[in-house]
């Protein structure tokens, strides 16, 4: 018994590497992979709209028909041909453009105001309600209210941007502050630290995380307002563009705005996304 | 005289009393070990000794006089080793010395930071985030930027609590040779017994919460440098060792109030 020696079975090759599903796709695979659902969705989506205006919704112009009357704007996108008839990226421009403005300046109150907010429970105490009852304020409100105060309608836009998107700013920064770990806190205070020093060298870095949370949904928020503020001023834009269209009766325009407001914005989350990342592993 | 001093001192968090008539006199050069059970108020003491919290009744007194702040003097090492994750080990030591030791030149920084980084064993680390380093290490970084501020009295709140027991070991005997080459007032609190036999010159048992004092003291004979391993063989470790578990188990079953307030 002792000199007997069991054999294991031999292993075959075929047995490691196992069945051609569980190959390591390649780079092309992967991509058409990730493509692929996507792609379904959108096209379930084109054949539902297509179907829909076929039939039921025979008012809202087919895709073929919106792709025929805005191909002069999307293959054109730069040219101005007119104050108001311009390709479709340089209305997208101007748009961002006041965006920009807006945002820094949201920014630029906002931030300071959630520190503040963060910091210090009196501050907190006083202001709170106020900012609760001004959040949820609509562009549509802020903006008369701007053109009042500024009598032109772009700083009036510009003016609602920053009172709309703030406030996540504003909190998310708050909270980030109000997150930071005592421990951290309790390393300042042993080494004595000044208040300034303690905000930059720690509360800064460690609300970081949340204050870019909240610069990301400020950018949101800014590039819907945008759309709003044109529309109801007038300005030259994809908001002004839209409702330009609208009350020339090209409809199909609409669509066209809808879907470049859209895709820009989702551009512009995911360059937030882009940033933030660099900054994290910084 | 005494170096740092608590007379008479109660401390309460809400209704609940955590520390009842704690008086401890620390000499300087001395390490005492306080040993007790979890959320018997061991982190509490600490944070009185540093000044970090202020007591209800009694004093907390540095040279004779009252604490009123914390400060770099009598620097911290927390359990948490408490590092900002987003500056690398070399900068959370250099944070301390460039705080502590504002008036001097870089060049004197860098090398007070770099004397302290080596002394705990991490040059080769010292480049990397706390996230990239183990937790044995992160400790050690605690360690170097708490004697890097050149502190008069070192307050060790359960250092070694969040390591695997192993690593523990291991830097119970780094602990051992750094306290001893350094020759600083220490004050270890701890949940390890034998911990506290390998590291102090004193030990106080803390009795078991609501209200705990501090029980008799046990002075530790053994002489330096103490090997951890040989240690077991000594009948003065095992005599001591049994003698402040029998206290410590005593403390806790006369107070059956106790189960219900210990987490």
């Amino acid at each position: 018994m002792q000199n007997e020696v069991v054999k294991a079975p031999p292993v075959r090759a075929t047995d490691l590497s196992g069945s051609a599903r569980s190959r390591v796709p390649s780079p092309l695979e992967r991509t058409l992979g990730n493509a692929a659902l996507p792609l379904i969705g959108v096209g379930a989506v084109l054949l539902l709209w297509a179907a829909a205006s076929a039939t039921f919704l025979d008012s809202l112009p087919s895709p073929h028909k919106t792709w025929d009357v805005s191909r002069l704007y999307i293959l054109e996108p730069f040219e101005k041909r007119g104050e108001l008839d311009q390709g479709i990226l340089r209305f997208t421009w101007y748009s961002l453009q006041r965006v920009t403005k807006g945002y820094v300046i949201a920014i630029l109150i906002g931030a300071p105001l959630g520190l503040l907010l963060g910091m210090s429970k009196l501050f907190r105490g006083s202001f709170d309600p106020i900012i609760q009852i001004l959040r949820p304020v609509s562009p549509l409100a802020w903006l008369p209210l701007g053109l009042v105060i500024f009598h032109k309608p772009e700083p009036a836009g510009i003016f609602t941007i920053a009172m709309c998107s703030m406030w996540p700013t504003v909190l998310n920064t708050a909270l980030g502050v109000r997150a930071v770990p005592q421990d951290y806190l309790n390393v300042a205070r042993v080494l004595k630290l000044s208040r300034a020093k303690t905000l930059f060298k720690i509360m800064l870095p460690a609300a970081l995380p949340y204050m870019f949370t909240g610069f990301r949904l400020s950018l949101g928020i800014a590039w819907l307002v945008i759309v709003a503020a044109e529309m109801l001023t007038g300005a030259p834009g994809v908001g002004g563009f839209l409702w330009q269209e609208y009350n020339a009766l090209i409809y199909e325009h609409i669509i066209l705005c809808i879907l470049t407001i859209g895709i820009v914005g989702f551009v512009l989350d995911r360059l937030m996304g882009l940033v933030e990342k660099r900054l994290r592993a910084a | 005289m005494s170096i740092l001093a608590l007379h008479d001192v109660c401390k309460s968090f809400g209704p609940t009393p955590v520390l009842s008539g704690i008086s401890l006199e620390i000499q300087p050069g001395e390490v005492v070990g306080i040993v007790g059970f979890s959320g018997a108020g061991k982190s509490t003491l600490i944070a009185l000794l540093a000044g970090l919290v202020l007591p209800d009744r009694g004093q907390v007194t540095f040279h004779g006089k009252e604490v009123r702040a914390p400060g770099p003097e009598r620097g911290v090492v927390f359990q948490n080793y408490s590092l900002l994750p987003w500056l690398t080990a070399y900068e959370n030591v250099s944070l301390a010395v460039e705080q502590v030791f504002c008036d001097w030149t870089k060049e004197k920084q860098r090398a007070q930071t770099e004397r302290f980084i080596h002394m705990v064993g991490l040059e080769h680390a010292s480049e990397r985030k706390p996230a990239q380093l183990s937790g044995g290490m992160r400790q050690r970084v605690a360690l170097a930027r708490a004697l890097a501020a050149d502190p008069e009295v070192l307050l060790m709140d359960e250092p070694l609590s969040a390591l695997d027991a192993l690593t523990r070991g291991t830097l119970q005997d780094s602990l051992e040779r750094i306290a001893r080459a350094s020759g600083k007032t220490i004050v270890l609190v701890t949940n390890d017994v034998d911990e506290a036999i390998l590291l102090a010159d004193r030990i106080l048992p803390l009795s078991a919460g609501p209200a705990a004092t501090l029980g008799p003291e046990f002075s530790v004979h053994i002489p330096r440098p103490r090997e951890r391993r040989a240690l077991n063989l000594l009948p003065e470790f095992r005599h001591l060792r049994s003698g402040i578990i029998d206290y410590l188990l005593s403390s806790k079953r006369s107070r059956p109030s106790a189960a219900a307030a210990t987490p």
